[in-house]
Parts: C-alpha cells; sequence; structure tokens
C-alpha cells in the first residue's frame, strides 16, 4: 500500500517535565525546512476537502503551495484574505474536527499539520514585521463593537477596511476576550494576542478599555451615538454545580482561576499582586478545553496530583487532541465517570473532600454523546483541598439586563437573522453570544459576517 | 487613560480620602456604586465605595483604609501621581426614595460608604438617624460630615474613647427599642466588616425591619464573570458584584462571607510583608 503523503514533521515541545515549571509555549515551531518539509506533503486532493472544513474556508491549499516554495510573504497575505488572526487560530482551532481531519493522512495519524503551518507564517510575519496594509478612505459613519474577543477583533478590521469610524469597548482592563484572561500563555503566548490588539489600534480602532457597556455607557447612548452596532460579548458567566458546599474557600469556577493566572498573572505572585491558593490535591470538574488549560495551570502552579473528574469518558471529551495529550504528559491524571454529588469542608471552611456519585453511560443524547447517568447508592469520597469548576458558561446577564429590548433564547444567547442582526435594527451579534461555548474561528467567522451586513446596512441606510 | 489623583488627605491614622479625574465614572455615578482599581500594571483589582463625585470637574472621591498591600501602595500615592485603570460604576444603585424614617449604620470604613447613601435618602426628604462606630476615637471618620447631613447622629467606639463605648449594634437596639414603637422606622442600612453587619441583622429581625447591607466580598472582575464574589442569600446564589453589592440583610449567609474573606489571607499578609520590606519607608 502506498502512504500517501508520507509521514508527519514532528513539532518539536517543550519537555513536560521542563514546561510544567514555566508558562511559555510548548510547542517551539517548525523552523524554514521543517514547514517546507511539511507543506510538501499534502497531496492537492481534488475538491479541497480541508478547505470545505474550515469554517472560514481558508484558502489552505494556495497557502502550502507557497510556502512549499518558501515564499512565506506571499502565504501569509493569502491567509490573510480570509484569516485575521492565524497566528491564533492556527494555534487554538480543533483542527482534528476541521480542516486536518478530513485531510486523508489524517486516518493514519499523519494529517498535514495545517493549523502549525498557518501559525508558521503568521508568526514569520510578526518577527518580520510584515503586516497587511491598506488604503483607508474614510467614511464618516460611525461603529461600535462591544468586546474585544475573536468576535469583535475580526468585526473591527473588516469595518477599519470598509473605511468605517470604529470604536471598540471592552469591560477589562486589556483586549483579546477569552484569548487574552482564559486560554493559558503556553497555549497563545500573550504577545502573540497582544500583536494582534496593537495592529487594532494602528489601523484606527479606538479601543475603550475599563468600559462595561450597560453600565458605564448605557447601550440605548450608543445606539444613539452610533450607526450601527456589534456585539461580541462572549459568554462569559461561569455555570456552578449548585450542589452543597460550593462556597467552601478552595472552590473556584474555571474563570476566576484562569483570569487569575493568565489575565492577572497569579503565577508571578509578590512580582504580581494577584494571589491564587490552589493546594493538592486538585480536581477539575468537566473535560473540555477549558478543564485541560485548568489543570495544566494548577500543574504549573507546583501541584503534584491534579485530576479530572468527569462524568463520561475520555473518549467523549469534547476538549482539542492536542490538548489531552499535552495534559497527560504533564502528568494529569483522569477519573472518568464520575460527577460530585457535594463538596465537604474541615472546620475552618476550606475544602477537603469531595463527594462524588459513581457514573454509567446510557443512550446518546442530544450532542450525540452517551448520556450520564448516576448509580444511586455508588456515592464514595475523594481528598481534595482544590476544586476547579469546567462546566461551560454562559453570556453576562448584567449586560443582557441592561439592553431589555435585546431578544434572547432560554439561554441567554442573543437572537439573530441569517445576517447577525438581532431584533434591533442596526445592531448585530456574534461569536459566544449567539451560540454560547463555541470556538475562536466560529467567533471570528461571525465578526466577519457581521461586518459585511453592517455595510450593507449602513450604505442602503445612505441610500434612503 | 489613566486616572491623575487630584486631591489626597488624610482622615485617620489609616484611612486616606483621594479625588481623582475620572469622567465616565462621574457621569454615571449613583450611590452604593463602586469601582475597582488596578494601580499599576502588577496591582490586582480593589473593589472601593465611590463617596462623592464632582460632575463638573470630573472627579470621583475614594476613602480606603489600609488592610493589605494594595491599600498600602494606594496610600503612598499623592497629588500628580496617577492610577492606570479605573472601571465604574459597578454594582447596583442603593434604592433611594422617601420610606419616612431610616437609620444608616456605618462601621470602620463602611463609614466612607455609608455617606453618600446618608446624603441621598436626606435629599429624598427623610429623617435620617446615623449611627457611626470605629475602634476608636481617632478612627471615627467623616463624623461632622454625617452629623451635618443627618436629622440625629450617634457615635460609638469599641474603647470608648467617643460616644457610646461598645458596638454601633448596641446602640442601634437602643434605639429601635426605645422608638420603633412609637415612631417606626422603615429602613436600615448598615455598612461595616461583615460581622458587625451580621449582628445588626440579627438585631433587627425580630422587629421586621428591612434591613440592607452592603457586602464586601473579595472581586476580581466586578462584571459576573469570575464568580468569586458569590454568596447564598436566601439559599439562592447571588453575586455580589452584579446582583449587589446590597442584600435583604435578614436573607444573607453572612457565616459564608466572613469565611470566603479569608481565602487568600495567608498570600495576603506575604505580600504586605514583602511590600513593606521593599519600601522600608512606609
Ligand atoms: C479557557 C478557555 C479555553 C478555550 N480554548 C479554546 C480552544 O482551544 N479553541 C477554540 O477554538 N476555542 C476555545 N475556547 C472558546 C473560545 O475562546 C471562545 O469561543 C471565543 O473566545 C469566543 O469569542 P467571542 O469574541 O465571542 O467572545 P470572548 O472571547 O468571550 O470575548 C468577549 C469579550 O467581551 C467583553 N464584554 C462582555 N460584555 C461586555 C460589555 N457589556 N461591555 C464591554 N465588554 C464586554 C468581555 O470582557 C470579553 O473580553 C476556549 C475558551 C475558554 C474559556
Ligand atoms: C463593593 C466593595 C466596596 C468596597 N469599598 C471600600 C471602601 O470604600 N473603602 C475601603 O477601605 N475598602 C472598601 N472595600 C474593601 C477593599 O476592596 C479591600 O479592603 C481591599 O481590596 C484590600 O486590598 P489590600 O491589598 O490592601 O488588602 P489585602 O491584603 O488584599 O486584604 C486584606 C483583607 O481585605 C479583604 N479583601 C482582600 N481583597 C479584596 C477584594 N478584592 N475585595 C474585597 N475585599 C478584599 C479581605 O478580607 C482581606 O483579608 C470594598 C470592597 C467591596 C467588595
Ligand atoms: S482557520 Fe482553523 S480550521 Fe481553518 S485552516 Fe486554519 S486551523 Fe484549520
Ligand atoms: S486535505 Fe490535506 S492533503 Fe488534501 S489538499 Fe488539504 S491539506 Fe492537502
Ligand atoms: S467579581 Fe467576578 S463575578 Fe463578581
Amino acid at each position: 500500500m502506498i502512504k500517501l503523503g508520507g509521514t508527519r514533521v514532528p513539532m518539536r515541545e517543550q519537555k513536560p517535565e521542563e514546561r510544567i515549571k514555566n508558562f511559555k509555549s510548548v510547542p517551539l515551531g517548525y523552523s524554514e525546512e521543517e514547514v517546507i518539509k511539511e507543506a510538501q506533503r499534502c497531496i492537492q486532493c481534488k475538491g479541497l476537502p480541508c478547505e470545505t472544513e474550515c469554517p472560514i474556508n481558508m484558502k489552505i491549499l494556495e497557502m502550502i503551495r507557497e510556502i512549499a516554495n518558501r515564499n512565506f510573504k506571499r502565504a501569509f497575505f493569502i491567509i490573510k484574505e480570509d484569516n485575521p488572526i492565524p497566528a491564533i487560530t492556527g494555534r487554538v482551532c480543533p483542527q482534528e474536527n476541521q480542516c486536518e481531519g478530513v485531510c486523508p493522512p489524517y486516518k493514519r495519524g499523519h494529517g498535514i499539520n495545517i493549523g502549525k503551518l498557518e501559525a508558521f507564517v503568521a508568526d514569520w510575519a510578526r518577527e518580520k514585521g510584515i503586516k497587511e496594509e491598506f488604503h483607508i478612505k474614510k467614511t464618516p459613519e460611525k461603529v461600535a463593537v462591544i468586546g474585544s474577543g475573536p468576535a469583535g477583533i475580526s468585526c473591527a478590521v473588516d469595518l477599519r477596511k470598509f473605511g468605517f469610524q470604529v470604536t471598540m469597548y471592552e469591560a477589562l482592563h486589556k483586549a483579546g476576550g477569552v484569548l487574552q484572561y482564559g486560554i493559558p500563555a503556553f497555549r497563545l503566548p500573550t504577545e502573540v494576542v497582544d500583536y494582534e490588539i496593537q495592529y487594532l489600534d494602528e489601523i484606527g480602532v479606538d479601543i475603550k478599555l475599563n468600559f462595561f457597556v450597560g453600565q458605564n455607557i448605557k447601550f440605548n447612548e450608543l445606539r444613539e451615538e452610533f450607526d450601527a452596532i456589534f456585539l461580541a460579548t462572549g459568554a462569559g458567566a461561569p455555570f456552578f454545580m449548585d450542589i452543597e458546599g460550593e462556597s467552601l474557600k478552595g472552590v473556584y469556577s474555571a474563570n476566576e482561576f484562569l483570569i487569575r493566572v493568565n489575565l492577572m498573572k497569579a503565577y508571578k505572585f509578590l512580582d504580581f499582586d494577584t494571589p491564587i491558593v490552589c493546594k493538592g490535591p486538585v480536581g477539575i470538574i468537566g473535560a473540555g478545553n477549558v478543564a485541560m488549560d485548568a489543570a495544566r495551570c494548577a500543574l504549573r502552579l507546583g501541584v503534584e496530583k491534579v485530576y479530572i473528574l468527569y462524568r463520561r469518558t475520555k473518549k467523549q471529551s469534547p476538549a482539542r487532541d492536542e490538548e489531552i495529550q499535552h495534559a497527560l504528559e504533564e502528568g494529569m491524571l483522569l477519573k472518568e465517570l464520575i460527577s460530585p454529588k457535594k463538596f465537604v469542608g474541615d472546620e475552618d471552611g476550606w475544602l477537603k473532600e469531595v463527594e462524588l456519585f459513581q457514573m454509567e453511560l446510557g443512550e446518546a443524547d442530544k450532542s450525540g454523546r452517551p448520556r450520564p447517568i448516576k448509580i444511586e447508592g455508588s456515592e464514595f469520597r475523594l481528598k481534595m483541598n482544590t476544586i476547579v469548576e469546567a462546566l461551560g458558561s454562559m453570556p453576562n446577564r448584567l449586560f443582557l439586563s441592561r439592553a431589555p429590548e435585546l431578544e434572547v433564547n432560554k439561554w441567554g444567547q442573543i437572537k439573530v437573522d441569517h445576517n447577525l442582526m438581532t431584533n434591533i435594527k442596526g445592531v448585530y451579534a456574534g461569536g459566544d453570544a449567539i451560540r454560547g461555548n463555541a470556538t475562536v474561528i466560529l467567533a471570528l467567522g461571525d465578526g466577519r459576517k457581521a461586518a459585511q451586513s453592517i455595510r450593507k446596512y449602513i450604505s442602503s441606510k445612505s441610500r434612503s | 487613560m489613566t486616572h491623575p489623583i487630584a486631591h489626597k488627605r488624610q482622615l485617620s491614622p489609616d484611612t486616606y480620602q483621594i479625588r481623582i479625574k475620572a469622567d465616565h465614572v462621574a457621569n454615571k455615578f449613583k450611590p452604593g456604586q463602586f469601582v475597582i482599581l488596578r494601580i499599576h500594571e502588577k496591582s490586582e483589582r480593589i473593589p472601593l465605595t465611590v463617596s462623592d463625585v464632582d460632575t463638573s470637574e470630573g472627579t470621583i472621591t475614594l476613602i480606603y483604609q489600609v488592610v493589605g498591600k494594595s491599600t498600602m501602595e494606594l496610600s503612598t500615592l499623592g497629588t500628580g501621581d496617577a492610577i492606570l485603570n479605573c472601571v465604574g460604576p459597578l454594582g447596583n444603585p442603593t434604592e433611594v426614595k422617601h420610606f419616612g424614617r431610616v437609620i444608616c449604620v456605618g462601621g470602620g470604613t463602611g463609614i466612607a460608604c455609608i455617606y453618600p447613601i446618608v446624603r441621598a435618602l436626606a435629599e429624598a426628604d427623610n429623617e435620617v438617624i446615623s449611627i457611626l462606630g470605629a475602634r476608636t476615637e481617632k478612627m471615627l471618620i467623616l463624623e461632622h460630615e454625617i452629623s451635618e447631613l443627618s436629622d440625629k447622629t450617634y457615635l460609638s467606639t469599641d474603647d470608648g474613647s467617643k460616644g457610646h463605648h461598645g458596638f454601633v449594634t448596641e446602640v442601634l437596639k437602643d434605639i429601635i427599642a426605645k422608638e420603633h414603637k412609637t415612631k417606626p422606622f422603615q429602613r436600615i442600612i448598615v455598612i461595616g466588616p461583615p460581622q458587625m453587619m451580621k449582628a445588626a441583622a440579627d438585631v433587627t429581625r425580630p422587629c421586621h425591619i428591612k434591613t440592607i447591607a452592603s457586602l464586601n466580598t473579595i472581586m476580581v472582575d466586578g462584571t459576573g464573570m469570575c464568580g468569586c464574589c458569590r454568596t447564598y442569600v436566601n439559599g439562592d446564589m447571588k453575586l455580589a458584584c452584579i446582583d449587589g453589592p446590597e442584600f435583604d440583610a435578614h436573607k444573607v449567609d453572612f457565616d459564608g462571607v466572613i469565611s470566603r474573606l479569608s481565602m487568600f489571607q495567608e498570600k495576603e499578609a506575604q505580600a504586605y510583608k514583602d511590600f513593606k520590606k521593599r519600601k522600608p519607608s512606609q
């Protein structure tokens, strides 16, 4: 049998025992020779399944061809036509379910490493100072973008290309949304995110940090001041288990845990002021990307025993393959088919044990995964001094309560039509704010689509 | 955008008042709301109640007590220095209307937090009785300002150096016992250490007077994103930053609030010690 595409050029990485002592990037990135070799493996399939599966239909083959010919600059501009933040998507896209998953050699475990190629080109351009430059013809219309995550960033870039005056509001003191406060630096280096934000500034996006729309500025005031609005407010409010003992010391939401570690740099405590207390054993509830990130942060805070406590099994984990793989290499322990019943504290109010149910898998539910079912009477206890609940999150209800005229569904996700327009004319929404916990690339796609819709909306308004 | 300190005043041995430039907060502020500051790039985010605003010059007044590293660092700054970030106003405003007779109880720096509320309630034509308490006379702040706005002001100190010798809750109990039957109180607002608010709630619960407490839980973002300010009110989980900071004091799980406030104690002590070592002049 011929092995189409050969074997993958391995990615050099920091060794697990080294990397759990730092927050630096785990993959070290391809060299020029390696990236070319990897690109040359592409067999140029008919129908381009990879491009079809990429949610933004990036021109992957053209990119690969240019890389194979050492034309990194041209590759960069090809990527940029579709993707404003390739250094980020290349690192965090769930490639195995998208572009790479349908690449023929993937079945043998050797799909073309499209994400890493994409990230290489973007990093190369950043290091060389090569940027997409465009002539901005000024138009007087003003658009507000609320939220600075991937949806907000991609929308703002396109809106500037169209010439609109763009003001971006962000509640936190740093822009980037989840890219900044959630995804840890060992997966997505801070300088990569900062670079994209700086680019926004360079192309003239007016970024207003520390502005919570609804509180600092009323939503209605924005509607008067701007010709159109894009809501990219994400889904940043954590769910809790709602079980006994949740207010014990030592119990965190993944958001609090990750915000302290990543945004506030608690891992550099004393140099930075924000503290974190993370005593082992640590139990992380959930098994998605967020859970893996929390587990890997806990390992880097020096904890020896970090457990994922998951009600299904590894096979059903929604996390990226690479994340699970990396976390296991770093010593994360997986406990499957268990679900917390209550948290038990000591006399000082600190968590000391978790009581759990044993679970079994039943019929498939709506997500297509088998439904976990409690086994009554199976309760048992594990010693845990820290718990991080990574159960997913929902749109911010403070914002929604300050904009009651916006239509939302029962999960608080903003309702939109096929143009991403909300029930309010001229107000658009995208990303996690309309989807719940989705992905960077879907948020990015929404941002771009909303920019198009806003352009059409504004031009029809000015004609009438 | 940074926030220059326009004015600084020491109110007591460990309490300071600063006025900082923050137009965006000044324009929107209502009594009961707070801001979150970050002094510099490496600072934590600390919540402080806004005690006054001047919309014409776009400044807000904050009063803080030095209790740890961040507040101590803040106290080293003065006119001409600037604070890096200030987000707000956050939280829900106090319910202000004509209730009739109200009692405002402030303990420690809680006095600073109750000050704008006293003013707003007085402006809404309420009969305001204020009870202010501190450890000792020197720590009793804003006595003059608050008594000017109040129909009557009572003082108390733990050591008896001024006013009643003991706790504000004893004064509160006394006033209620003497007056509530003949001239009932419609509302009581208490702000101070959680132990004090808990005790005040215990005093007012049997007489069914609606009592409001403002919770000073630990906070990070202040916008409902981290859940670290969670607290139980009537058995339901609430977030102090967006559902509060004020809640029905009779329904708050104060023991939970008190316990969670000590979660980072060890680290805070370490940061404080480290900071003092690095800044020996302090
Ligand atoms: C820990 C973690 C790991 C993840 N890992 C991956 C991964 O590996 N791959 C992947 O594809 N996806 C991942 N995701 C999901 C992905 O990050 C999100 O789907 C994506 O960031 C959503 O983008 P967004 O622009 O819609 O919102 P967000 O990134 O959530 O940004 C929203 C921003 O809006 C701000 N905001 C909200 N309300 C207001 C307001 N009223 N005024 C002003 N500002 C406001 C918020 O502060 C926030 O900064 C991860 C998520 C988390 C939490
Ligand atoms: C809504 C709100 C309004 C407040 N208003 C005022 C005010 O007007 N004046 C004032 O002096 N203080 C106020 N506080 C308390 C103030 O935020 C804390 O004293 C300050 O954060 C302590 O920081 P530190 O580093 O100096 O002390 P630390 O060493 O960090 O802490 C000392 C103690 O302060 C408490 N604390 C620590 N971090 C926080 C935090 N992020 N939020 C709340 N409490 C914390 C804990 O009990 C801790 O043990 C308010 C708190 C809240 C939540
Ligand atoms: S954007 Fe994501 S899905 Fe599309 S090619 Fe890049 S890594 Fe693959
Ligand atoms: S699916 Fe794989 S091999 Fe085929 S064109 Fe895309 S990258 Fe190349
Ligand atoms: S401070 Fe983070 S949710 Fe309240």
